[in-house]
């Protein structure tokens, strides 16, 4: 089921990713010339995990293939004198989070993706970065060290297929007729604990309410943004790593 | 000054205490067989050799149950899904922790005794947590399998190691995480391993010497009967482990069984052939350990569906007949009804979505319908049940378990090599979620938020008709649940689940009558006594035995 849905996503997805092939040809390329010091996960340098996006100093994918092609930490990488196919199969291979059947993404500038993400993407009229914005979306402040670049990515273009499942929209009404509008922060038989559109902190029993709706649909539809766009956002939630 | 007639009765009163102290202090087999007769006590993991769960109490019923206070709390030292049944004889009460203590508890105020702290050897191997689910007690003395495979025989007053006994090889990865079952003369274990590549069996040692009587391996070995339902030497690391305490009919001298997965886990196709005798209930002769008959739920399992539920029976009338049944709610998803006497399969039905078998034959046996790679199959590798305790009510005729709804697994094939002591899993799995990296239900829960919801899975206790084999009614809750039960003469069911609450549902209806949230997972089944005329109920939840009573 997930294997035809990710094909299906890259069809539609277009220019924000790489093809199976490459990726197929990047884990080939990682066996032979990567695995050795970076392990079969992609986690054994210190500081570094590549299968989820964890880096030294890369962001971009031009900043991922000018470290393979010039080496890093004053020689403790060596330079890879890699084609441009087979440079690209290692950055797709990376991205999609060493998972030949997944999704690769293509990662933008991130100076860009914060501008959209606070401008015409309209991110930051729910989410909050490092204090700043509101509280009634999913902070965001460490979504970088927690989300792969393809879930972060697919968020955007399909949040009904991406959202979490406690992160569904919830509608409420209390026998007061007081109806509440927020999302789930923790659940179970008897009751609800909800953080609400007013951004307070509510916890209510089951047996009290007059009606509890979890909507399938995010608050927020598929993006608009383009593919670049949508890439540099990504590129700059993949710098969103706490404080 | 005393009057005569005054201290004579009081002399009466004590020569009577002292008496009763005499014949109460031995926990004869005949008293267990009668467990009945008194439940003041419960003196086997489930309360009795039928394995009903089931009390006589009646002191808390419907109508007080929500008068119930907490009485005491025993805090575990030791962090971990504390699976421990208490065994309770004439206000002592005896429960294990992680990895393998003994603690003798006063049942009345849940003040220790004393502890006895089993030393594991180093190498000692399990796969899913220290665990450790109680004791048995017989005559003077308390039995505890351990970790590193052994059994191990206390002195019930003072807690002192009388004997121990190597029950299987630690170095094979062989382990004892149930609770012993004694029978008359006879300490009975069976061993778990099914994940490392083991042979199973069950075996049954002296109770006084701790010499090993007999042992029955659950794969029979070359020459014996269905030796052919294995190819080659995959017989010889077939898993097949034994890892939940049996039950026994005294009518019959059978002792049951229940067996679990064949290894490798989930590459069938490494071991073709039925497997036998594995996922299979088992019946054996209590002094021989000789095979009676065997009824197996899975054949050539490629699911981790072990049949380690408890043999649950009962002598019921069924469909106009006088029978005597086994009562078994499979982690594959179906619930049966056998014949005990023979392994006869009378009725079977699918209780949760089941879509690795499209139904059973008219003997029983699956018919298989195997997902294309990459699909879910449901129920997932938790199973639709597990290992914990169902509850039978003769008063209500109803069979009560946890069932896990709405949980499917993707399963991974791959070819994997037997090493000794080593994992022999043959792939993996992965739990179904409704978007790429959710978080997913695991074997216990460790996080106070649930994040995954009801959509990875929940759970649902449900009470089984044993005559047409269907719900009569169930109780969802919105995590899973790995909770046992127990009912009450009075109908009254009490169980928990992983979100802390502990319920008295009412047996017949199962309208929730009472609740408390006692704040950590329950993955026992709770358990109640009688000491001076009052009843008290016990529950392990997280790290805490928590004793309730009625108000006074």
């Amino acid at each position: 089921m997930f294997a035809q849905m990710s094909s299906l996503h890259a069809q539609e997805l277009g220019d924000h990713q790489y093809t199976t092939e490459a990726i197929e040809r990047g884990s080939r390329i990682y066996s032979r010339e990567c695995a050795l010091c970076h392990g079969p996960q992609g986690d054994i340098v210190d500081g570094v995990n590549l299968r989820v996006g964890i880096f030294k100093n890369v962001q971009s994918d031009d900043d991922l293939r000018m470290v393979v092609t010039q080496g890093a930490g004053q020689g403790q990488m060596p330079a890879f004198g890699l084609n441009a196919s087979d440079l690209d199969g290692i950055v797709a291979f990376i991205r999609a989070g060493f998972d030949p059947d997944g999704v690769a993404v293509r990662i933008g500038d991130p100076s860009r993706g914060r501008q959209i993400f606070e401008g015409k993407g309209e991110c930051s009229s729910c989410h909050r970065v490092n204090g700043f914005g509101p509280r009634t979306a999913p902070d965001l402040t460490e979504i970088g060290a927690i989300r792969t670049p393809a879930s972060l990515q697919q968020n955007l273009i399909d949040p009904a297929a991406a959202i979490l499942p406690i992160n569904r929209p919830i509608r409420l009404v209390t026998r007061n007729e007081e109806t509440i509008l927020g999302r789930r922060l923790n659940e179970d038989t008897y009751t609800v604990q909800v953080i609400d559109s007013n951004e307070e902190l509510r916890s209510f029993r089951k047996s009290d309410l007059v009606s509890y709706e979890v909507s399938m649909q995010p608050s927020k539809g598929p993006t608009e943004l383009s593919g670049d766009e949508v890439a540099d956002v990504v590129g700059y939630l993949l710098t969103l790593r706490g404080q | 000054m005393k009057s005569s007639k005054r201290f004579f009765k009081e002399l009466i009163v004590v020569a009577v205490a002292i008496l009763s102290q005499v014949s109460e202090g031995q926990v004869s087999y005949e008293r267990i067989l009668n467990a009945g007769d008194e439940p003041q006590n419960w003196l086997t993991y489930n309360g009795g050799y039928m394995s009903q769960r089931h009390s006589l109490l009646q002191q808390i019923d419907r109508n007080n149950v929500n008068q119930l206070e907490l009485k005491w709390v025993l805090q575990n030292q030791v962090f971990g899904a504390w699976q421990s049944n208490p065994i309770i004889v004439d206000g002592i009460m005896y429960v294990t922790e992680r990895p393998n203590s003994v603690m003798a508890v006063d049942a009345v105020t849940g003040r220790v005794f004393w502890k006895y702290r089993h030393q594991n050897a180093d190498n000692a191997l399990v796969c899913c947590g220290a665990n450790n689910r109680g004791v048995a007690v017989l005559n003077d003395k308390v039995y505890m399998g351990t970790l590193d495979a052994h059994l191990v025989a206390l002195d019930r007053i003072n807690g002192q190691l009388l004997w121990k006994a190597e029950v299987g090889d630690v170095n094979l990865a062989y382990s004892v995480t149930m609770a012993p079952l004694a029978v008359k003369d006879k300490i009975m274990v069976g061993v778990g391993g099914g994940e490392f590549g083991i042979r199973g069996y069950v075996a049954a040692f002296d109770a006084e010497t701790g010499e090993q009587v007999w042992k029955t391996y659950t794969i029979p070995g070359p020459g014996e009967p269905n030796h052919d339902s294995w190819e080659g030497d995959d017989w010889e690391h077939g898993g097949a482990p034994v890892w939940i305490t049996g039950s026994f009919d005294s009518e019959l001298n059978l002792t049951y069984w229940g067996v679990g997965n064949p290894g490798p886990d989930w590459n069938a196709g490494q071991r073709p052939g039925d497997n036998l005798y594995s996922d299979s209930a088992i019946a054996l002769d209590a002094d021989t350990g000789e095979l009676k008959w065997y009824f197996q739920f899975t054949p050539n399992d490629a699911y981790d569906y072990d049949s380690v539920q408890v043999p649950v029976l009962a002598d019921i009338e069924w469909r106009g007949e006088a029978k005597k049944v086994m009562m078994w709610a499979n982690r594959n998803g179906y619930f049966y009804v056998l014949d005990r006497t023979n392994g006869q399969f009378l009725v079977g039905k699918p209780y949760v979505k089941v879509n690795w078998s499209s139904g059973l034959d008219e003997n029983g046996r699956p018919i298989p319908s195997p997902q294309p790679e990459g699909m879910p199959t449901y129920p997932g590798n938790q199973g639709g049940t597990n290992w914990y305790p169902p509850s039978f009510s003769p008063s209500t005729g109803l069979f009560y378990f946890s069932a896990w709804e709405n949980y499917a697994t993707i399963y991974r094939a791959e070819e994997s090599e037997y090493i000794p002591g080593r994992a022999f899993l043959g792939g993996g799995f992965s739990v179904l979620a409704p978007s790429p990296g959710a978080p997913t239900i695991g074997i216990g829960r460790t996080n106070p938020i649930n994040n995954w919801t009801d959509e990875v899975g929940f759970a649902s206790l449900k009470a089984m008709d044993p005559q047409t084999g269907e719900a009569v009614w169930s109780y969802n809750q919105f995590d899973v649940s790995d909770s046992g039960m127990l009912t009450t003469a009075s109908d009254l069911l009490f169980t928990g689940g992983r979100e802390g609450y502990f319920h008295g549902i009412d047996a017949q209806s199962g309208e929730l009558l009472w609740n408390v949230n006692l704040g950590g997972q329950i993955v026992m089944a709770p358990v109640t006594y009688m000491v001076d005329d009052v009843q008290y109920v016990s529950v392990i939840s997280g790290n805490s035995l928590s004793t309730f009573a009625l108000e006074e």
